[in-house]
Formats: structure tokens, C-alpha cells, sequence
């Protein structure tokens, strides 16, 4: 009797195994797919930047990476990325917090404001900030006509302007997943501390900031990640002038077509990304963050 | 569920913060909104409040035979890469949702990775790819391309609805003789539907709105609408491109409309 429920068991055990080798089966076509668009060229990339120039292995394409030109187009996109990053901070914590404490259907109703933009497109969005930041764009003509300024600012095309642009469009991804975190912060907490005698500030600095912080995490890590690797906004609002990681590959490949140089530079971006990705996950749970 | 407001907090504080959050939500919505009603100006200098009103840059944008070419394009790729990614994005989440936590979380992780890959990087890698394989400036590499960016919504989407699914119902199905495919068809599908409609919207707009991929792989007549407008901005500030940004703003505020309300419905169900 036994030999045959250990049979039984055995005989169950392999079809589990074989179904759940099906399952994996059904995920075939997706991570086949990702595997050969993604993954697959960044291994080449990442192989391309070990070879010089005439197809022998040498550190040659790194030891480039200490030129001036690229020195400075990584402090550049690390001074530019920690900007974005702080002043996303800045002006989403206090809006994910107003958020946060309204009555559900007013905080929906709010959140649009925050997810229409999130579902616009970044060229469109960084268009509206080239017509608001222009010569005679809304913003110098308001300024004019308050008598704040007597001609019209260069607004447009420089630095500001990026990292006006960068903070329009990642903002999004810090108040969500902030919002999301302080929504699940049980308001009694607080109310307790004040109860007991602590004062409003104290209780907010010792009870709820605490408590944000693993979503406040969440939302920098992604928002500085994203800046790191950021394209279109800085390309378009920099003027030329603002030259960050991604545009210096670009031209390194589309102006000198050195593709060694630019993959040691690709590869040393994705390095980065890859690390404060880990430790995000590490901290936060990838899965957790995307679902909306 | 704890009353939402700010425990002890003075009036002054709580209207301090009232204004500065709306302040917030005003610069998030301003370029938006700024971008719709000059798209209907009449002047070339796209000035605020516009002087004067005319459709004049819509007929600029729909009398294009090379704007309107663009736009065929990327609704084309936008369309079939939905097409794509939505049964893959399914049926990946479907097996990874039923097979073991490790195996599981491994794979979220991998496909995961488009999503956090700076987007230079994967439109580097796939204009090289696409040079040995000859499929540079053509619609087919365009497509699967944006299906393996798009794809890990779908994927995130339809996994989360189907945490919250009881998969005993599937159990109840194939004991009295459904199926696998026949339990996941007629049983599970129609119960997660939703969040595969809102993973399809996702993938949608991930490819209508992608332009770094697009600006090194697409070209020629296969050129999107993205990549145009990126190199027509590079040079000056074209008025016809409020009425595409218009166009494309009304496209966005369907697609998260669907969403939302999908997402609404969804909630009621499971």
C-alpha cells in the first residue's frame, strides 16, 4: 500500500515538474524576444568595447574614458541627474503627502493631473517646453508684463532648461510610487504620537517621514536611474550646449562612428544603471514598482 | 481605514501645503494644456494667448504627405506591435504566474530589464543587430523592437490582476474535463480581461510615443511620426507640430481614460 502511494506521489511529482516546464514554455516567445532585442546586443556592445581598433584585445577604449571631453560629459550627467533628482524630491514629497491625507475621490480625482502628463508623450511634453521657454514664450512674456524683467530671458536651450524638462517628466515617478507608500500609512500612528503629547512637527519628522521612506527611495533610485541614461529632453532643451552621457554616445557613434569608445561608455552607463537597479530591488521589489 | 487628514496640524500648515500641491499640479499640467490651444493660433510665432484662430496648422499637418506618411507609420507599428505584445505579454504572465517563486522571479527580473536599460543603449545595440540581419529602416524591425520594450507592461499588468485571481477555478474547470487551454480560455481569461485590455493600451502608447529606438532604426518612408518631429525640432520650433502634439495629447487622455475606467472595473470584479 504505501509502495504504491510513494509511487503515486513520485508519479505526481514528475507531472508537476513537466507542467510547470510547460509554464515556463508559455513565457518562450516574450523572453525569447527581450533576449534577442535587449540582451543580445548589449553583450555585443559590451564585447566591441574590449577590442581596438584594429580587433585586439586591449583596455584602449577605457583608458579613453579619462579625455576631458567624457570626464566631463559624467559629471555633467551626475550633476544634472542629482538636480533632477533633489528637486523631484522638492516638489513631490510635499504633493504626494497633500495627496495622501484627501479623501480617496478627491486624491483620484487629483492624480490625473499627475498621470495625464505621465501619459503624454516626452516629445510632446518637451515641445511645450521649448514654446513656454522661448524668446517670446509665455514665461518671458509674463514676466515682462509683471515688470519682473526688462528683456526677455534666455530661458530655452541651456541647462535650466533641461533640467526644467527632466523634472516635468520624471516628477510622475516619484509621487506615484511615494503616493502609494504613504496611502498604505496608517493616520492613527500619527494621531497617537500627538496624543501623547508630541507636537504636530515632531510627530510628522518622527513617525511619518520614517515610514515614507522605502517609496521615497523607490521614486529617487528610478529618478536618478532614468536621468542617467536620459536622451530626448536634455538633446532638445540643451541646445547643444548640455551634453550628457546618452548624446555624447550618440554623436560618438552617429558624428565619429568610433564604436569601440562609445560602447566603453555604454557599457559604464549600464553598469551604473544595473547597480542602482539591484540595489532597488535589493531595497524596494522591482515587480512592486511598475504595477500602477 | 484611518480618517485622511493631518493630526494636529495648523490650519496656517495645512493651507501652506494646500497651495504649494497645487502649485505642483499646476506645473505638471501647464505644458499640456499650453500646447492645445496654440496648435489653433494663426500666427507662425506661436504666441500665448493666440491673436487670432484658425485651423491653419492642421491642414499644414493633414495637407503633408510626408507628416501623414509618419503618422500611417507609427499607427501601423503602434497597431501590430498591440498586437504582439498583448498574447505574449499574456501568456508569459500566465506561465510565470504558475510556475515555481524562483524560477518566477527570475524571470520578472529579465524582462524587466527594457524597462530600466537606458533607452540609447538598446536603440545602439538593435541598429547594429538590425545592420547584420537587414531589417534597418524596416517596419517589421520597428515592430518587433517596440514589442520587446512594450511587452514587460503587459506582462507586469496581467501578472498583477492574476495574483489577485483564485486559480482554484481552474482546478474546478479541469476536473470536470476542461482543458488546460480550455479552463485558461473560458474560465480565467474573461475574469482577467481588463488588465490585459489596459496592458494592450500600455503597449499602444509605448510605441506610439517611443522615439530614441525609432530615431536610429526607423527611416526613409518607414520614418515614424516620433523621429520626424525630433529632427524637425532640432532645427526650429514648427507651429504644425502643436497640432501633431494636440493630436497625439487626445490619443493619451483615450488611452488613459480606458484605463482608468478598466482599471475601475477590474477592482469590482476581483
Amino acid at each position: 500500500m504505501s509502495a504504491v502511494i510513494a509511487m503515486n506521489a513520485d508519479e505526481l511529482a514528475r507531472g508537476q515538474r513537466r507542467e510547470r516546464a510547460q509554464f515556463i514554455g508559455l513565457s518562450l516567445p516574450a523572453t525569447l524576444l527581450i533576449l534577442i532585442i535587449v540582451f543580445l546586443p548589449l553583450f555585443w556592445l559590451s564585447s566591441l568595447s574590449f577590442l581596438d581598433r584594429g580587433g585586439e584585445l586591449s583596455t584602449e577604449n577605457y583608458q579613453r574614458l579619462t579625455g576631458d571631453l567624457y570626464v566631463e560629459a559624467f559629471v555633467v550627467t551626475f550633476q544634472i541627474s542629482a538636480a533632477v533628482t533633489a528637486l523631484c524630491v522638492l516638489l513631490g514629497y510635499p504633493l504626494a503627502y497633500w495627496l495622501s491625507r484627501k479623501p480617496q475621490h478627491t486624491a483620484n480625482l487629483l492624480l490625473i493631473c499627475v498621470l495625464l502628463p505621465f501619459w503624454t508623450a516626452v516629445l510632446v511634453r518637451t515641445y511645450a517646453w521649448l514654446v513656454l521657454l522661448q524668446r517670446n514664450g509665455l514665461i518671458n512674456n509674463t514676466l515682462l508684463s509683471l515688470g519682473v524683467i526688462d528683456a526677455p530671458l534666455q530661458l530655452a536651450h541651456n541647462l535650466t532648461a533641461s533640467i526644467i524638462g527632466m523634472v516635468h517628466i520624471m516628477l510622475p515617478f516619484l509621487v506615484l510610487p511615494l503616493y502609494a507608500t504613504m496611502k498604505s500609512i496608517d493616520g492613527d500612528l500619527v494621531r497617537a504620537a500627538v496624543g501623547l503629547g508630541s507636537s504636530p512637527t515632531e510627530a510628522f519628522w518622527r513617525i511619518f517621514v520614517p515610514m515614507s521612506l522605502p517609496g521615497l527611495f523607490a521614486g529617487v533610485v528610478l529618478v536618478f536611474i532614468m536621468s542617467l541614461g536620459f536622451y530626448v529632453t536634455p538633446a532638445l532643451l540643451g541646445g547643444g550646449r548640455v551634453q550628457m552621457l546618452a548624446q555624447r554616445i550618440e554623436s560618438t557613434i552617429t558624428i565619429f562612428s568610433n564604436w569601440g569608445a562609445a560602447s566603453a561608455l555604454g557599457v559604464v552607463l549600464l553598469v551604473m544603471a544595473l547597480a542602482l537597479v539591484a540595489l532597488l530591488h535589493r531595497v524596494f521589489g522591482l515587480d512592486k514598482l511598475f504595477v500602477r | 481605514m484611518a480618517i485622511q487628514d493631518m493630526p494636529g496640524a495648523s490650519p496656517w500648515t495645512q493651507r501652506l501645503l494646500a497651495i504649494y500641491g497645487a502649485l505642483v499640479l499646476f506645473f505638471l499640467m501647464l505644458p499640456t494644456v499650453i500646447v492645445i490651444p496654440m496648435s489653433f493660433s494663426d500666427s507662425q510665432y506661436l504666441e500665448f494667448p493666440p491673436t487670432s484662430w484658425s485651423l491653419r496648422w492642421y491642414r499644414e499637418y493633414f495637407g503633408s504627405s510626408a507628416w501623414m506618411s509618419a503618422t500611417w507609420t507609427s499607427l501601423l507599428v503602434a497597431v501590430l506591435t498591440t498586437l504582439l505584445a498583448t498574447p505574449l505579454g499574456t501568456l508569459a504572465a500566465y506561465g510565470m504566474h504558475c510556475t515555481s517563486d524562483r524560477v518566477r522571479n527570475s524571470l520578472q527580473l529579465l524582462v524587466l530589464m527594457p524597462v530600466v536599460v537606458p533607452s540609447i543603449l538598446v536603440a545602439v545595440g538593435v541598429f547594429h543587430l538590425y545592420a547584420i540581419v537587414d531589417l534597418n529602416y524596416s517596419i517589421t524591425g520597428l515592430v518587433l523592437a517596440h514589442t520587446a520594450l512594450a511587452v514587460p507592461f503587459v506582462i507586469i499588468t496581467v501578472l498583477s490582476s492574476l495574483n489577485n485571481y483564485d486559480m482554484t477555478q481552474e482546478m474546478a474547470a479541469r476536473s470536470m474535463g476542461a482543458s488546460r487551454p480550455q479552463a485558461f480560455l473560458g474560465i480565467t481569461l474573461p475574469q482577467i480581461r481588463f488588465s490585459v485590455l489596459t496592458g494592450a493600451f500600455l503597449a499602444f502608447i509605448t510605441s506610439l510615443d517611443e522615439v530614441v529606438v525609432a530615431k536610429f532604426i526607423s527611416g526613409g518612408e518607414n520614418a515614424t511620426i516620433t523621429r520626424r518631429m525630433f529632427n524637425a525640432l532640432r532645427d526650429q520650433i514648427d507651429p504644425t507640430i502643436a497640432a501633431i502634439s494636440t493630436c497625439l495629447i487626445v490619443v493619451s487622455v483615450l488611452a488613459l481614460a480606458a484605463v482608468q475606467f478598466f482599471g475601475a472595473r477590474s477592482k469590482g470584479r476581483t
